[in-house]
């Protein structure tokens, strides 16, 4: 049996990462789309996150899932990228963002009435505007669990925090939704 | 009263049943709503001239308010420079003026002085040379006896 060589395992090395690729990239766009509201940056971000992660593939362990680890890149790059713009003053914050009825528009209509349709949006638009006033933490919190629909464990190993902190965010969160609905906290 | 105290508890704890299953929904749709836009943005058609032209644009302004600001700077320099030369011209000139204001109060008073001093002495030494002819053998005894 021949040894392997280097380059084969380069080969086999990139063809996993083109097959991680494939796989999660629609999900830390999603991720990085509900966080800033603003596709070119979503996307710029997501391509930074795989270029970081192409980077550091050969060090990768599997000691979380890939998702975990990409999804802790791109926790990481938003931080970034925040903490730099609050610099640079002559940026407008939100210059490429989505407003908020914009970004509660995109709802497949299903087995809805019209009423019911222009209920729910309302009600999305009320969880926009909720998810805008969470801080950064409780925010990245709230999409994982409720739109990337992950486990708390996972959430707490992707964002560096307890699961008992994760969980104290989360419910801060949800209150705070619940409150911008209508009902008590 | 207990009856009603009970009635209040059954209502808020259906309100809050509620409430939940409208969450419930509500994040659910949420989730529908933030998965239909993703897709919809990952499959729009592609432009790629435009994050170029952003780039380019923001550098321009960058570049734009640095010469800006460069430029005050610059200016403002040179209008402090300016000043701060013409004020001091300004004053040499006052100085200047002073002096000659000075010098020209005190040269009538020195060239009498002058005169007079000069005048002075011219007659002291005619008074000195100029002898009467009666007293030149008292002139002459003197002189013989600072000799002696």
């Amino acid at each position: 049996m021949n040894p392997m060589t280097l380059e084969t395992a380069e080969a086999i090395a990139a063809q996993e990462f083109a097959r991680v690729v494939q796989e999660h990239r629609p999900h830390i766009f999603r991720f990085l789309l509900a966080s800033t509201r603003d596709v070119d940056l979503a996307e710029t971000l997501t391509q930074e996150c795989f270029l970081k992660a192409h980077r550091y593939w050969k060090d990768f362990r599997g000691e979380s899932s890939a998702m975990t680890w990409l999804m802790r890149i791109a926790i990481n790059l938003q931080r970034d990228h925040w903490r730099n713009r609050r610099v640079q003053f002559w940026r407008q914050t939100k210059a490429h963002g989505v407003d908020l009825d914009e970004a509660s528009e995109w709802l497949p209509s299903g087995e809805r009435t019209a009423e019911q349709q222009m209920l729910a949006r309302e009600r999305i638009g009320q969880v926009w505007k909720a998810v805008e006033q969470l801080s950064a933490r409780q925010r990245t919190v709230f999409l994982l669990r409720y739109v990337e629909e992950q486990e708390l464990s996972e959430i707490a190993q992707a964002t560096g925090l307890s699961e008992g902190t994760v969980k104290a965010h989360l419910a801060r969160a949800v209150g705070r939704v619940r409150s911008e609905l209508g009902g008590r906290r | 009263m207990r009856g009603k105290a009970r009635q209040t508890r059954i209502e808020e704890e259906l309100n809050e049943s509620r409430m939940d299953a409208v969450l419930q929904e509500t994040l659910k749709d949420f989730r529908l709503n933030v998965h239909a836009w993703s897709e919809a943005a990952m499959n729009r058609p592609r432009r790629p001239i435009h994050p170029a032209v952003r780039t380019t644009w923001r550098l321009a302004v960058t570049w734009a308010m640095g010469c800006l600001l460069a430029a005050g700077s610059l200016g403002g320099a040179l209008y402090e420079r300016h000043h701060r030369q013409e004020m001091a011209r300004h004053a040499a000139a006052e100085e200047a003026r002073q002096k000659q204001l000075a010098v020209e109060t005190k040269a009538p008073v020195a060239s009498t002085r002058q005169a007079d001093e000069q005048l002075l002495a011219e007659v002291d030494s005619a008074v000195s040379r100029e002898v009467p002819s009666a007293m030149e053998p008292l002139a002459a005894l003197m002189e013989g006896t600072g000799e002696q």
